[in-house]
């Protein structure tokens, strides 16, 4: 035990204290210890790249949490009806789990290239005037991030919903379907709802792991063009270790922790009063 | 008119009937389309990597391989055999090999640790030691970063696999603590106690009472860290480069050098190999890997 708190007090806590408090500094390459105040935070909310980054993760959060949440419904839902071959169906919709972002990004990255990717595809198919350039477009590029997030965590919310509905007991939709309730009510008025817990969970891990998305825009973008894809992870580590701001960054960081532990500090209480409560 | 009623009736079950069996083709059909949106990625990447690169120019994405040639895959694998410049996986495979083993070890050991005690040795506010590691699953490690790469270097071990291994133990025993008390919440403690009045000690409760039955909640761990390690591109990229880089640090740097010719074979070639190790064990061990998922999520 003592271990396991001590590490964690020290490479966790102790750490992220360290770095709240370089982010109160004028650090550049090596950190400086005398108190700067809020400086840095004055020059990381002026910063052009700072508020692309946040705009981008807004964007990107709300679209990958809506088709996540949505393409993760609807598979479980249909999972749920006693569907043949449902092994090698959840196999297949969860598999993007198992492989690393670079994996996939790599993936993604030649499947949307538009010299031989899909763009050729379709004009060899006989649509000559077809484009599809969003991986090379500063306007669209942060959409094909969507795509290649959306594709890699959706299986996960289905997962996740589909036990969630193997845990109601049957009876309540034998008794609903006897009250003349069809399929579609027993799902939209009753199972759905039972799956508030769910619905939380799923917005969470999702919130967080778009909040911490770095790896995927790494191997699919760099945050480019330009810097029309940047993030605040990546934001982070460039500021640190390419342009040596090593007090800048750490603002960064904190923000990026604070949003986290919004999202996540809440949640760890109520799933700890839900505990108690048993 | 009992036939009547009786014919109606038939009528609206046959009419159901036919719905039915509408709504399950539909049903199929969505989950199939679906279907082959996940394996679309993985088949492109499959089939590139088994082309030329005139084959490549020629056909599109979809486009079967004239046969199965694995030259793009021994160049990924064990470069060109030129001098400077020649980049291949082989010795970074072997990297993250010599760092997940170790790292999965340790941070599995000092999990089944701190589960045991923080449900069989309870104390005052064991809730809130557990919230304490519990929050540690979730930290964005950017506000780790900086401090990390500073304790590298003062201990000397900064680009190297050893403190690849380190980082990789530490930020994993909140998950491995995670579900390894929520594995010994479910068992009994009357046997601990039974023990504990025999004399028994804190490590001999542990391997003999404990350890015999935690097969399930090992291997979750096990599958769970050995995929999250293996994957991670953060740490790696951050603490080590060149050649005490993981697999997925050189996979990253091997697609972005377009030194001359962008090679679509090679670079599909090298994802597939360096994704391979994770996806078999997937493979093998879906359901453990789902439970690992899953109760990563959902405490308690």
């Amino acid at each position: 035990m003592a271990p396991a708190v001590g590490l964690i007090g020290w490479f966790v806590y102790g750490f992220v204290l360290w770095t709240l408090y370089i982010s109160f500094t004028n650090s550049k390459i090596l950190p400086k210890y005398e108190l700067w105040g809020v400086g840095q935070y004055v020059k990381l909310w002026g910063s052009r790249k700072w508020l692309i980054a946040v705009d981008n993760l807004l964007i990107f959060t709300a679209l990958f949490l809506i088709f996540c949440v949505v393409i993760g419904i609807i598979l479980a839902i249909f999972l749920d009806q006693k569907i043949r071959a449902e092994g090698v169906l959840r196999t297949i919709y969860l598999y993007p789990m198992a492989l690393s972002f670079i994996v996939t990004g790599t993936a993604w990255k030649w499947i949307l290239n538009p010299t031989l990717g899909i763009q050729k595809m379709f004009i060899d198919w006989g649509f000559e005037n077809f484009t599809f350039d969003w991986l090379v477009n500063r306007e669209m590029a942060i959409y094909t991030i969507v795509i290649a997030g959306v594709w890699q965590s959706a299986g996960f919310v289905m997962a996740l919903f589909l036990a969630g509905l193997r845990s109601v007991e049957d009876e309540i939709v034998k008794a609903a379907k006897i009250d003349g309730a069809n399929l579609f009510t027993v799902y939209w008025k009753i199972l759905l709802p039972m799956m508030r817990p769910v619905f939380f969970t799923s917005f969470v891990i999702l919130v967080h792991i778009s909040i911490k998305s770095y790896d995927l825009i790494v191997a699919l973008t760099q945050g480019g063009p330009g810097i029309s894809t940047t993030m605040p992870a990546l934001y982070m580590t460039q500021t640190a270790f390419h342009k040596s701001q090593v007090g800048l960054s750490a603002a960064s960081a904190m923000m990026m922790f604070m949003a986290v532990a919004a999202v996540i500090i809440p949640y760890l209480y109520s799933e700890l009063r839900r505990e108690n409560a048993r | 008119m009992q036939d009547k009623t009786h014919s109606s009736y038939k009528q609206l079950e046959q009419k159901s009937k036919y719905t039915n069996m509408f709504l399950r083709w539909f049903l199929y059909f969505v989950l199939v389309i679906f279907a082959l949106y996940f394996i679309f990625p993985l088949y492109v990447m499959v089939v590139t990597s088994l082309k030329t690169m005139e084959e490549i120019r020629q056909g599109t994405l979809l486009t079967w391989p004239s046969g199965l040639n694995f030259d793009s895959w021994l160049v990924a694998w064990g470069g060109r055999g030129y001098g400077a410049g020649d980049t291949f996986l082989k010795p970074y495979f072997w990297n993250s090999i010599k760092m997940v083993v170790p790292a999965v070890f340790f941070s599995t050991f000092i999990g089944a640790m701190a589960g045991y005690v923080l449900t069989k040795w309870r104390f005052k506010g064991d809730k809130w030691v557990f919230l304490f590691l519990l929050f540690g699953c979730f930290i964005p490690y950017q506000a780790i970063l900086l401090p990390m790469a500073r304790t590298l270097g003062v201990l000397g071990i900064s680009n190297s696999v050893i403190g690849l291994v380190l980082v990789h133990t530490v930020y994993g025993i909140p998950f491995t603590t995670l579900f390894f008390r929520n594995f010994y919440v479910s068992i009994p403690s009357e046997l601990v106690k039974a023990a504990r009045i025999d004399g028994a000690g804190f490590f001999k409760i542990f391997f003999k009472i404990l350890l015999p039955v935690s097969t399930p909640i090992i291997v979750v761990t096990i599958i769970w860290q050995f995929t999250q390690i293996w994957n991670d591109f953060l740490f790696g990229s951050t603490f080590s480069f060149g050649e005490a880089a993981p697999i997925q640090v050189a996979l990253n740097n091997m697609v972005l050098s377009s030194t001359s010719v962008k090679e679509y074979n090679v670079d599909m070639a090298s994802a597939i190999i360096a994704g391979i190790p994770t996806l078999i064990v997937y493979v093998l061990a879906g359901k453990y890997f789902i439970r690992g998922l899953t109760s990563g999520a959902v405490k308690g």
